[in-house]
């Protein structure tokens, strides 16, 4: 059974907040929730579906669920990290194509930057529970050398250069300067980025995403729903995911879990990386970007580097327009998971309501993409195809 | 393998694990005959729960590695041992940045909150 054409994104909010001084984690996905039901002209009594990870305080969805005053027929916590989000429009579209919801919520907030977070993603390097910790934590891994490790890898394989990582950064923030919810507005140049600081050879300060509180939320629903809402129709065509770890010692970390989900989601689209019109990719570091272009097939694994090189990223100037938001690299990354914003920003460019600046013309496919945990050791992989009918 | 009888399953595996100083074991499978890392009591190709260990060389290359520039830099890497499977760990005993992939390391025990714990150095001239 296929999810092609049997749900719509329907409403997408990006909360505007980067720095959420007094407010609280349930507050945000409360005003998340109210803001993307807005969008799609729903109102909290029409959902009967919720989805969420472990960025929503509380057990699984029980506890949100209660704040919200839902009372949804269908529920789904899975947790693959920042691709968490990406993930659940696949299951939610499952969900209503096997009429087990017709309205699905999904809900992201978080406060890395000014407050007190969900126990979130530095406990699963810590906790000893965890089987892998205590075989790694004794060497401090932290977040940016397992990416370094692959960035270096990269570079040792196949000839990638820092100036080639850094033009992701430079096409992020062409973006970003038309956001003015953004971060980071200012552009910069590949000379601003290898000249930053070194933070873990070989990723410097601007090969690094930004840290901000904030969250999203999107609405899926049945194609009767969507068919009485007023909204432009986003259709998903096609979504798949992955897991890919260390295999035991057989640790390959060259590539991303979309070298699975990639070609299975294009699969249940049926079309080809060509037919893409744009793409938002997870975006933690530039290498992440770099890698994930390459294992979903829009060049040969090894190109990526000069793929990504001279502005090819860029909106109104390159081939493969990405991140027009600005991305985790400049503009949000809300919890220190970037899969939602990723599908929020899609589905402005499919509605054509994308900042002027950066909106791709006739933009009527598009996909997003989530890595969520560590492309260095293990993470999940989402991917997602859209259609504006 | 004498050193199998010494080491706890699973949550205690891994202080005792590290604490057999001078020696780097892993495991190996004797259901699918692989190696692999890191150890657990089932194997990750095939869930068989007849692992055994056995004694590495305690040397092999660097796979990758990343300097963390922030604070007092170290380098975290993967290592792949002669007998395979490849871990993480730390390359110490250097110059830092005189360090790469390919490069032929040995394994020497370091102190970690009063465990010696496997790192790796330079290998001396071949």
């Amino acid at each position: 059974m296929s999810i092609n054409g049997k749900a719509y994104i329907a409403g997408a909010f990006e909360h505007p907040t980067r720095k959420a001084t007094g407010k609280t984690i349930p507050q945000l996905h409360a005003e998340v929730a109210a803001g993307a039901l807005a969008d799609a002209g729903l109102e909290s009594r029409d959902v009967d579906g919720f989805f969420c990870a472990s960025d929503a305080p509380g057990m699984g969805g029980i506890d949100m669920a209660e704040y919200l005053g839902l009372r949804p027929r269908y529920v789904d916590n899975t947790d693959t990290g920042g691709s968490s989000y990406v993930l659940a429009v696949g299951h939610a579209a499952q969900a209503i194509a096997t009429g087990k919801c017709s309205v699905a919520l999904i809900t992201l907030a978080g406060m890395p930057r000014t407050g007190p977070g969900p126990a979130g993603e530095g406990a699963f390097l810590t906790d000893p529970i965890n089987p892998n910790v205590p075989y790694e934590l004794p060497f401090r891994p932290v977040i940016t050398n397992l990416y370094g490790m692959c960035a270096k890898r990269h570079m040792y394989e196949f000839g990638t250069t820092s100036e080639q990582l850094a033009w992701v950064k430079v096409a992020a923030s062409h973006h970003a300067q038309h956001n003015p919810n953004a971060v980071l507005r200012d552009v910069v140049t590949v000379e601003d980025v290898v000249n930053s600081p070194m933070i873990s050879d070989p990723l410097h300060r601007l090969d690094c995403c930004v840290i901000s509180d904030g969250g999203g939320a999107l609405i899926v629903v049945s194609p009767e729903v969507a068919r009485d809402l007023k909204r432009p129709k986003v259709m998903v065509r096609g979504a798949a995911e992955a897991i890919k770890h260390l295999d035991g010692g057989r640790t390959d970390i060259t590539y991303s879990g979309a070298v699975w989900s990639g070609p299975k989601a294009f699969d249940e689209a049926k079309i080809t990386p060509s037919d893409i019109k744009y793409v938002s990719i997870y975006d933690s570091f530039t290498i992440t970007v770099l890698m994930t272009l390459e294992d979903l097939g829009f060049c040969k694994k090894g190109e990526g580097g000069r793929f990504v090189s001279d502005g090819n990223l860029i909106s109104g100037f390159g081939k493969l327009p990405f991140n027009t938001d600005g991305g985790g690299l400049c503009n949000n990354h809300p919890a220190n998971r970037g899969g939602m914003t990723k599908v929020i920003e899609a589905v402005r460019q499919l509605r054509g309501e994308a900042h002027p600046a950066v909106q791709v013309p006739n933009c009527d496919l598009a996909l997003a993409h989530g890595t969520g945990g560590y492309l260095g050791s293990r993470h999940g992989s989402a991917t997602l195809i859209m259609e504006r009918v | 393998m004498a050193e199998s009888s010494e080491i706890a399953p699973e949550r205690d595996t891994a202080p005792q694990w590290r604490s057999i100083a001078g020696k780097l074991l892993i495991q190996k499978c004797g259901g699918c005959g692989s190696a692999f890392y890191y150890p657990r009591v089932v194997c990750p190709f095939c869930l068989s729960s007849d692992v055994g260990w056995f004694e590495c060389k305690g040397e092999g290359e660097i796979y990758s590695v990343s300097v963390m520039r922030r604070g007092e830099p170290y380098a975290l890497a993967y290592v792949t041992l002669d007998e395979g499977p490849r871990m993480m760990t730390n390359i110490v005993d250097c110059d830092l940045d005189s360090i790469g992939i390919g490069q032929r390391v040995a394994v020497v025990f370091k102190d970690i909150e009063g465990i010696p714990t496997p790192m790796f150095r330079p290998a001396g001239p071949a």
